[in-house]
């Protein structure tokens, strides 16, 4: 298609452009990993919230998450954690590093992520699981 | 020393028609959000959602006494607070950028609707941790 200004530009389908090629489909997915994240985070919202308005009514949604929620849970984990792999993907892009001049390998940098990840979460787990003699 | 490009353009413009731009500190957040999502959300949705019904940890851990006594702790609330505010502004502008990709021109729309459901949802989450 050419432009006013002389330059050309290939048409995309305004709603349908992302289903033509699969590193559209994987920027896609990556955005829509943004509904489900913040979908629970409105969901833990709720249960603080539930929290701070006494026992009977923390229990209960305690009991709808564990119970109707737990498919939506799947499909939750399975967004977070692509965003995850994602977001540590892009990170040498987003923030290129050097050392002494020289410039950091990508790899180094999303190993360094990942690395970081296993231990966050392996201390987030034991803070919550041994909490209370810690 | 030569000026470089960005130095001449405030060296050239007229005092006080330089705006400071907003955006650093909004990426920064988004940033921020980003980062600290992919780090502890699929332990939180693991942790929270999921171990109890497959049967990996006991319902006990979940008690009312015992999460409310967790949360008392300042570093727990501080911790929980960051997570939990940085998810809900990242998804937010997030999703504002996923509508328009998905063909919606709406942008004050969108501004509206993500940002309004993330500023309820702050409050509540001031509200229950405070």
């Amino acid at each position: 298609m050419k432009l006013d200004n002389g330059h050309y530009i290939r048409p995309l389908a305004r709603y349908t452009w992302w289903t033509q090629q699969s590193s559209y489909i994987r920027y896609i997915l990556r955005e829509v990993s943004s509904l489900f994240i913040g979908f629970f985070s409105i969901v833990l919202v709720c249960g603080l919230y539930r929290l701070s308005q006494g026992e009977a009514e923390f229990n209960s949604w305690r009991e709808a998450l564990w119970s109707n929620g737990f498919a939506l849970s799947i499909i939750v984990l399975f967004f977070a954690g692509y965003h995850s792999v994602s977001w540590f993907s892009v990170t040498p892009k987003a923030m290129p590093l050097t050392f002494s001049g020289k410039r950091v390998a990508p790899e180094i940098i999303i190993g360094a992520h990942w690395l970081l990840w296993l231990l966050s979460s392996a201390f987030v787990w034991l803070l919550f699981i041994y909490g209370g003699d810690l | 020393m030569k000026p470089v490009d960005g130095e001449a353009k405030i060296a050239n413009s007229k005092k006080g028609s330089y705006k400071v731009s907003h955006k650093p500190i909004i990426w920064s957040l988004f940033a921020a959000g980003g980062t600290l999502t992919a780090l502890l959300m699929p332990v939180l949705v693991v942790l929270v959602a999921l171990a109890v019904p497959v049967g990996y940890l006991p319902a006990e851990l979940f008690s009312y006494a015992r999460i409310h006594e967790l949360l008392a702790s300042p570093i727990v609330k501080l911790i929980v607070f960051a997570v939990v505010f940085l998810s809900l502004w990242h998804s937010a502008h997030r999703m504002r950028i996923t509508v328009h990709d998905f063909g919606l021109r709406a942008d004050s729309f969108a501004v509206f609707v993500f940002y309004g459901i993330a500023a309820v949802a702050s409050i509540f989450l001031v509200l229950a941790i405070i």
